[in-house]
């Protein structure tokens, strides 16, 4: 079972954690267009590659950002989503 | 015939207890510390199992952990693995494979009919004629399998451990040994597991006749009793490898789930059969099968053997065999050059050695129960083909076989280890290793005793730099000397039978004839051939098959590649896997009480409510009804502890709750509730509840019991974003509420509370701080399940006291607990919808009729974007209330079955229930918009596919009942 390093709680197994999608910018509802909104709300990439995303840590009700490569499952670092300085993992 | 030994040092019988047991009928002694075949073995049988496919007689393979030909069952476990299995005393035990008994198998006739059932011959055969593939099924699924399925297994619970260690050392052979004793000196905790019953590896029967393994082990094992932080666990195998160094051991009686900051695996190899004709019959076994009889159980594995070997591992068996009293009448060396340096010592002892020599073909004996002799002729080692101008015949009753190993290294594999192909030792080595995973011994291609001792050493040194221990480095060098694999032990034989994979009986010939058919990758020749796939999962076949594939293709081995052997190692009861029952629930604070009120429970989200309080002398469905009933003609309540609750704190309180929900929240007066919706970005609906305005900074809202931690979860998500002056606290377990409903549900109240509960003082929809039984509380004016209604929410502490006060406040009106199910009817009788019983994951509020609750012109909520755009195309489903057409004799609808229309689908129910108050059926189902007409009709298809006419209605479909108590 991976491990994951909570930037609050240091590293916990996976099953503790929800995963929250990927982190992406809402693009301005009242100035973008139908298309561009649908494609937010409805596409996602799948590709392999370092991707933002989101995971809650439920016994704590810590959400934070893992900077993660799905092609290899390695987490490059995870810090809380207002933190401006980025924790690096032990990864 | 007593094939036991005399007592040997070192042997794992305890010969101060016999025990007896039973095979095929039959009585049999054994010693404590026997296998079942050693036991069996000893007894002087031969015939301990049947093939999967052809139904041959087979005996002892490996005695390691993949003789799949000898499973039995004591008529309790089925596929019980003998080799490895220790006999109990009082065991009844019956091979699984037969029919009619092992020795008189009636399926015996198969092995004659086998030149018509070559691999792949299921495929073709049975698809045509098509009418006759129901008969064809049903005759091959009964052959398919092994063992039988015991459905009246007992109900055994299997505790699963979690613990964490420093270094896990999976193999306590040399190698792991050693590992374990070189990173000891640095005080990290060591695990050190092994699948055997004693710690050793080969050390403990790999002799060559002389005692110097025997000492090593001694000495290692003494060595290990001074390290209090090396925890050596035996009888337990390492099942599985997962990520971040996470294996599951297996014991007999469940699994430990081990979290180990670096793991060695040392797991060793496999010896691998040489391939002629005849090599499957009972006493044709492995070497090392032959050496484990010999010094674990003191069993002389055959009289007169011959031992055919490809490396110098037969000259170390031959010498084994010697000093057990076994007549060795001849060493095979397949190899004409390769000189072992143990070949003089058997020299001296008069042993004839051929080299250069092939089995040709084992002869069976006249019973077919065993070995009668071999035929033996030279071999073109290039051509890989026998003379067979030059057959000679040795008289012998067993062969031990030896050609190569095959490294255990699925840990490895799974591990994502990148394998190569290592020509000094014909075998696939560790390439490149992921962090914090290490490789030592057989497994890494070390195969003489010290450079097992130094490899493993070598792989503690590492792991010590890696956890930043100080260690001296120790380098390890790599294999000299003969080959210990033979390239190419294949002996071709036009009568076949030369088998490569034992539990299949999978032939040379199945292989080229695969590659002939165009199955000539080793994924997709597994597939066909079966190869591998079978209970051992290729441990002994695997390796041959992929030299085998090699040549056919005239490719080197390490471009034909390997396939994957995955979790779990050996055989796992699914019993160890599931662990013990355990499904947390959360109760609410008034469990007891429902409990002795007699309470039938069920489980929604997290939680457990009651669904009903059944009552003697009513089924079921009537004590709801009895719930339903005292609601709508005087008062009832129901436990709504479950409830998600949540406090909204701070200035931007408002603003927070416009923007997570669609409604509106700034100018909510105090003291006041407003129905809460929530959509995610696609306009979706997530979930409902109320919101109630406390103070300026300060709400108070419900989520639904299922939805509640996902409410708060996406709460504390947006919040994240949008970074507002706020402050979140879920209050779920701190309140318990209680929903007090029906005609006389303010009479009851009144009695407990001293806050005026009028119409005018506290109407519908308004939220008080008050005080209730002596208890503080927030009361709301509520009317989901009836008009009126009155939810308490207190101290979880609390709510049992106020309950109970209420109770017997309620008694001269007859007041009644209800449970969720009669809960279900009496919202349905309001016409309300349930998020996510009555919405799926794409329903939107234009669909469920929700769009009251959306407030379109605010400047942001979430779903609000999408909502614009679903806006402007036509709707395309409606959730209507409707009421049923009974007919005598009809069937009632169920929820999810088919609106139907024109023979096409157009809608679905989602709720249905029979309504006490109105006697008829009621519901809701979402139709398309042309039936959604009120007093229009449409067809629901029943689950017996009659169709049923509905009649849409309106709601609520209960009318008001409180008119005349309104002041």
């Amino acid at each position: 079972m991976k491990i994951l390093h909570c930037p609050i709680n240091g590293p916990r197994p996976i099953s503790e954690f929800i995963f929250g999608g990927e982190y992406r910018t809402m693009p301005d509802p009242d100035t973008c267009s139908d298309k561009d909104w649908a494609d937010y709300v409805h596409n996602r990439s799948g590709g392999p590659g370092v991707k933002k995303e989101w995971w809650y840590h439920a016994p704590s009700g810590t959400w934070i950002i893992a900077e993660r490569d799905t092609g290899s499952d390695q987490v490059m670092a995870t810090y809380l989503p207002n933190s401006i300085t980025k924790e690096a993992t032990h990864e | 015939m007593n094939r036991r030994l005399e007592t040997r040092p070192g042997e794992w019988i305890d010969r101060d207890e016999p025990l007896k047991f039973s095979f095929e009928g039959k009585e049999y002694t054994g010693f404590s510390g026997d296998t079942i075949t050693s036991a069996l073995w000893a007894s002087g049988e031969r015939i301990l199992g049947r093939s999967f496919k052809y139904h041959r007689p087979r005996g002892i393979l490996s005695l390691s952990n993949h003789d799949v030909n000898i499973l039995v069952t004591d008529m309790e476990d089925t596929n019980i693995r003998a080799d490895v299995v220790n006999v109990k005393e009082g065991m009844r035990l019956l091979a699984v494979n037969t029919s009619g008994g092992v020795k008189k198998d009636k399926k015996r006739w198969l092995d004659r009919l086998s030149a018509f059932m070559p691999v792949g011959f299921y495929y073709k055969a049975f698809h045509s004629p098509r009418k006759l593939f129901p008969f064809w099924e049903n005759v091959i699924r009964k052959s398919a399998g092994l063992g039988e399925v015991n459905f009246n297994y007992p109900r055994t619970i299997k505790t699963k451990y979690h613990e964490h260690c420093d270094l896990l050392i999976v193999g306590a052979g040399t190698a792991g040994l050693s590992a374990a004793l070189h990173a000891a000196k640095c005080g990290i905790g060591i695990t050190l597991v092994d699948e055997n019953r004693q710690a050793g590896g080969s050390l403990t029967y790999d002799c060559a006749g002389d005692q110097e393994s025997k000492t090593v082990l001694r000495n290692l094992l003494d060595e290990i009793k001074h390290h209090p932080n090396i925890t050596l666990l035996t009888g337990v195998y390492a099942a599985g490898y997962y990520t971040d160094h996470y294996i599951p051991l297996v014991r007999e009686d469940g699994i430990t789930n081990m979290r180990a900051k670096a793991v060695v695996i040392a797991t060793g190899a496999y010896e691998q059969p040489p391939v002629f004709r005849n090599n499957d019959l009972p006493g044709v076994m492995l070497g090392t099968a032959a050496q484990r009889l010999i010094h674990r159980y003191s069993v002389r594995p055959f009289d007169v053997g011959v031992v055919f070997t490809a490396n110098d591992q037969g000259y170390r068996v031959a010498l084994d065999l010697l000093e057990a009293g076994v007549e060795v009448a001849a060493l095979v060396d397949l190899r004409k050059k390769a000189a072992s340096p143990l070949a003089d010592k058997l020299l001296q002892l008069n042993i004839r050695i051929l080299k250069g020599y092939c089995i040709y073909e084992a002869i069976p004996t006249g019973d077919h129960e065993g070995v009668k002799e071999v035929v033996i002729c030279p071999f073109d080692e290039s051509s890989g083909k026998p003379d067979t101008g030059d057959l000679v015949t040795i008289a012998c009753d067993g062969i031990a076989m030896c050609a190569g190993w095959a490294p255990a290294a699925a840990l490895l594999y799974q591990a994502g280890v990148s394998m190569r192909y290592d020509n000094t030792v014909n075998q696939f080595v560790p390439n490149k290793l992921p962090k914090g995973v290490f490789a030592a011994g057989k497994v890494n291609g070390r195969f003489d005793l010290e450079s097992r001792l130094k490899d493993g050493q070598r792989a503690a040194s590492e792991v010590l730099s890696m956890l930043s221990e100080t260690s001296i480095k120790v380098v390890s060098e790599p294999h000299e000397g003969n080959t210990p694999s033979h390239t190419f032990p294949f002996v071709p034989h036009p009568k076949a039978k030369n088998f490569i994979d034992f539990d299949e009986d999978i032939q040379l010939k199945d292989f080229i004839n695969a590659a002939q058919e165009g199955f000539d990758n080793i994924e997709l020749m597994k597939r066909f051939t079966t190869v591998g796939m079978g209970p051992s999962q290729g441990k002994h076949s695997n390796m041959n098959a992929i030299r085998i594939l090699a040549k056919i293709r005239d490719l080197p081995v390490e471009k034909i590649g390997s396939t994957t052997a995955r979790p779990f190692f050996h055989p796992t009861p699914i019993g160890h896997l599931a662990g013990r029952t355990f499904h947390p629930h959360r109760l609410t604070s008034l469990h007891d009480w429902h409990q002795t009120a007699q309470a039938d429970f069920i489980a929604v989200g997290a939680w457990l409510r009651p669904a009903y309080y059944s009552i003697a002398g009513l089924s079921r469905d009537d004590a709801i009804i009895q719930e339903v009933l005292s609601v709508r003609q005087a008062v009832g309540m129901i436990d709504v502890g479950t409830l998600g609750k949540i406090e909204v704190h701070g200035p931007d309180s408002a603003l927070f709750l416009e923007r997570f929900y669609t409604g509106g929240f700034a100018n909510q007066k105090i003291g006041s509730t407003r129905y809460a919706l929530a959509l995610d970005e696609a306009g979706v609906i997530l979930d409902d509840g109320i919101v109630a305005r406390l103070a300026d900074d300060l709400f108070y809202l419900t989520a639904s019991t299922s939805n509640s931690a996902m409410v708060y979860r996406e709460m504390q998500r947006w919040q994240q974003k949008w970074q507002l002056d706020i402050g979140l606290v879920n209050v779920t377990g701190y309140y318990g509420a209680i929903n007090v409903a029906g005609v006389a549900a303010r009479k009851v109240l009144s009695k407990l509370c001293k806050a005026s509960l009028s119409e005018q003082d506290f109407s519908f929809g308004s939220i008080i701080e008050t005080v209730i039984a002596e208890v503080p509380a927030r009361i709301i004016r509520v009317g989901f399940v009836s008009e009126l209604a009155y939810e308490i929410h207190v101290a979880s502490q609390d709510a049992l006291t106020v309950w109970v006060a209420l109770m017997e406040a309620g008694e001269p009106e007859k007041i009644r607990p209800f449970g969720v199910e009669a809960q279900r009817i009496l919202r349905l009788e309001m016409g309300h919808s349930i998020c996510g019983h009555d919405t799926d994951g794409l329903t939107n509020p234009l669909e469920a009729g929700l769009m009251f609750a959306v407030k379109p012109d605010k400047p942001f909520f979430i779903g609000q974007r999408s909502l614009q755009i679903i806006r402007k195309a036509p709707i395309r489903k409606s959730l209507v209330p409707f009421l049923l057409d009974h007919q005598d004799g009809m069937e009632t609808p169920k929820e999810c079955n088919l609106v139907i229309a024109q023979g096409d689908i157009a809608g679905r129910v989602t709720s249905i229930a029979f309504s006490p108050t109105l006697k008829q059926a009621i519901g809701l189902a979402y139709v398309s918009p042309e039936l959604a007409i009120q007093g229009g009709s449409f067809l629901i298809r029943t689950d017996n596919g009659s169709l049923v006419k509905a009649i849409v209605a309106q709601t609520p479909f209960v009318t008001s009942q409180i008119g005349d108590s309104k002041k």
